[in-house]
């Protein structure tokens, strides 16, 4: 596995751009450039670096309402993440989604959506495709391979870099399935207040039932909105949540990138050898309210407390002490160029255009099945 | 040509489908069993295996949530719900997620998806297994509705559903199954959208939807033994709907009679009819007329069956009812065009 120093340079970087971004568009919330609902991952930067660190371009991520860390992790433009939120035609979702609504399918983001739980079934369909392409290529017998008879298929959208070495991130991808040994990775990421949604139950048993290549990472932020886990559960046991349907679970602390990375790599090696899904919980904490730029202090004396506790475990400086205990100590010209990064993305995405103020029909239904 | 009934041209597309396209595959309750589905999938797992004609737990949300995730991923899923009563667990991945997709990431990412329901009506089933709920569904942007009423358009709307980038709810009707019609062995298409005019006719336009349109061809009959030369439209797509042949006909005939399967209020007749009165008001001679189901659950006994669901008597009467009233445009005219 690679984690020497370079390695955590860069997981640290990726938890730093995460947690820049979503200030920058903090401020914005606050001073009203950005008027939709924002869900802010500040705190939890370790779970979606650590956790996308082991992944493949190929692989799919699907998230939620608070899912800017998980696109961030995944590769996703954080140009195109400031225009998204600002409502800009060039967003990521052409200013169609708004913050809870990221796409970038080139990456393996299919979408994300603010249905709580919506998209953990769809995670599991996407395993599902997987195996199934996979397992088409197993039995490659002349029936259903040829590249005519695949047309249309996500592999041959031009979506994706598909990883196979003569495929690269610049050019359409043209490769079938035949082509891809091996199966994608599904990781459906999901707050605690997830695990109370039946439909996620349902999800689980499936994906064990059907012995899917997913992961299932519950990202335990201790509050559903207002409600702390204990106003809604007698069991401070999530990670045990899929033992009832056969799905081997375990805890990691939420704000140790390696500790994240290591546990979520052996969740993605069984899962794409085909030994079937896995459930990690991440104890972690979100800094911000459920919902808008606030420390959300008003929910509550329990809460205060707790944050002040959870600020002390800051998932960066975390990752800093570790590189300091490894000599490494000035990170200032890193951090110096993330600053950069983030002005001149912010920057460009301003300069974009609004949608026109008409009503746009466009894509409500699509005209073709491969429209990029 | 050969005849083949409704059931066995529903199976016929399947086979096809799955055949031709290697991303095809068929996921819901009961798809190894008999009971459920009749003969519309049966021995299909036989023929393709049951990696292809997956029989799932009574998972209704999660299984075609797994559907929609599959076809964003590039699979062609046909997710099955054998009574449409059991579906309204997975209208959260049917409405808020697939239908919305393409919308919410302006086309980069689709979900071609049927999503077949089977309305299983009759039979003193009651009302948790009988109900036809079309009207709710193309009610939500982004989603196709289809309503095959015979064998021919049973299996072309399958396959044109199957097409289809987008989540397609293809409703059958248990009551249909035997239903028999001549079906071409080949593959074709009935494009979505277009309504199919069953009988030409001068006095009024009678709209049927599913097995009303079946019906409404038989009221058909009892006029034109009466002297009444009715239009029979079977609107066959009810999203997007034929617009264009149904206000032809209202403006040719002058006196619609819409039937529909579903309950009379915010229904898919209503919808037709409010559509007809903006666009045709003034070329009526009557008000349109539905002939719907009561606003009431499905009962179970027998005797209150007959009563609950209309059937071809209920659209001769309104018919009738429609030619006795007082023509209104005529006589608006004679008055000199007051209104």
């Amino acid at each position: 596995m690679p984690q020497n120093t370079d390695w955590l340079v860069g997981r640290w970087r990726t938890m730093l751009t995460i947690r820049r971004t979503e200030e920058t568009i903090a401020a914005m919330v606050e001073s009203g450039e950005v008027r939709g609902p924002c869900h802010l991952y500040i705190g939890q930067e370790a779970v979606a670096a650590g956790v996308c660190a082991t992944l493949r371009a190929e692989d799919t991520v699907w998230g939620g309402h608070r899912s800017h860390g998980h696109y961030i992790a995944k590769g996703g433009s954080v140009e195109r993440l400031f225009a998204e939120v600002l409502g800009k035609t060039s967003g990521c979702s052409s200013g169609r989604g708004g913050s809870m609504h990221l796409a970038a399918p080139e990456i393996g983001i299919l979408g994300t959506v603010p249905i709580v739980g919506g998209t953990v079934p769809l995670a599991v369909g996407a395993a599902f495709a997987a195996k199934f392409q996979a397992r088409q290529i197993a039995n490659a017998q002349g029936n259903f391979t040829s590249p005519a008879s695949t047309a249309g298929s996500y592999a041959q959208c031009g979506h994706a870099p598909c990883g196979m070495p003569d495929c690269s991130r610049d050019s359409a991808c043209r490769h079938t399935f035949v082509d891809h040994p091996g199966a994608a990775v599904s990781v459906a990421f999901f707050g605690d207040g997830t695990i109370e949604e039946g439909h996620v139950h349902e999800a689980m048993n499936l994906a064990a039932l059907y012995k899917l290549p997913v992961v299932f990472i519950c990202e335990n932020n201790l509050y559903s909105s207002h409600m702390h886990w204990s106003e809604r559960r007698l069991a401070d046991n999530l990670y045990r949540a899929g033992e009832f349907h056969s799905i081997p679970g375990e805890r990691v602390d939420g704000n140790d990138v390696e500790a994240v990375y290591k546990s979520a790599a052996r969740a993605v090696a069984r899962a794409r050898d085909g030994g079937g899904p896995s459930l990690i919980e991440c104890r972690t904490f979100r800094w911000r309210g459920h919902v808008g730029a606030s420390f959300d202090l008003d929910v509550g004396v329990k809460r205060r407390g707790e944050l002040s506790d959870w600020l002390l475990k800051d998932p960066i400086r975390h990752a800093e002490e570790r590189l300091a205990a490894r000599g490494l100590t000035d990170l200032s010209q890193e951090k110096a160029d993330t600053e950069r990064f983030i002005e001149d993305a912010i920057t460009a995405a301003r300069a974009e255009a609004l949608p026109e103020p008409r009503p746009n029909m466009a894509f409500v239904w699509r005209e073709t099945a491969c429209a990029v | 040509m050969r005849r083949l009934n409704y059931a066995q041209a529903i199976r016929e597309a399947h086979a096809q489908l799955l055949k031709s396209d290697p991303r095809a595959f068929v996921i819901g309750q009961g798809l190894w069993s008999p009971w459920y589905a009749g003969s519309s999938l049966e021995d299909l797992d036989r023929e393709f295996g049951r990696d292809r004609i997956v029989d799932s737990p009574v998972s209704e949300n999660a299984v075609t949530g797994l559907a929609v995730g599959a076809a964003l991923a590039g699979l062609r899923p046909i997710v099955f719900h054998p009574r449409m009563d059991f579906m309204l667990l997975a209208v959260d991945p049917i409405v808020n997620q697939a239908a919305n997709w393409s919308y919410l990431f302006a086309g980069q990412v689709g979900v071609p998806l049927v999503i077949r329901a089977v309305i299983n009506r009759g039979g003193e089933q009651g009302a948790q297994h009988s109900q036809a709920l079309h009207s709710m569904f193309m009610h939500v942007p982004g989603l196709k509705v289809v309503m095959p009423a015979n064998a021919y358009d049973a299996k072309g709307l399958l396959f044109a559903a199957f097409d289809d980038p987008n989540p397609v709810l293809y409703i059958d009707d248990r009551w249909l199954y035997s239903e028999t019609s001549e079906v071409p062995t080949e593959p074709y298409r009935v494009p979505l959208g277009a309504a199919a005019v069953r009988r030409e006719g001068r006095d009024l336009t009678i709209i049927g939807i599913s097995s009303m349109a079946v019906e409404a061809q038989k009221a058909s009959v009892l006029l034109a033994a009466q002297g009444i030369d009715c239009e029979v439209i079977d609107l066959r797509s009810l999203k997007p709907w034929d617009k264009a042949t149904v206000l032809a006909s209202a403006r040719k005939t002058g006196r619609v009679v819409v039937a529909d399967p579903g309950w009379r209020t915010a229904g898919a007749a209503a919808e037709i009819a409010a559509e007809i009165g903006e666009q045709a008001f003034l070329e009526l001679c009557a008000p349109v007329v539905r002939v719907t189901l009561p606003d009431a659950p499905a009962p179970t006994t027998r005797s209150e069956e007959e009563q609950y669901y209309p059937g071809a008597k209920q659209i001769e009467a309104a018919a009738r009812s429609l030619l006795e009233a007082p023509a209104r445009r005529s006589a608006a005219l004679a008055g000199g065009g007051q209104r």
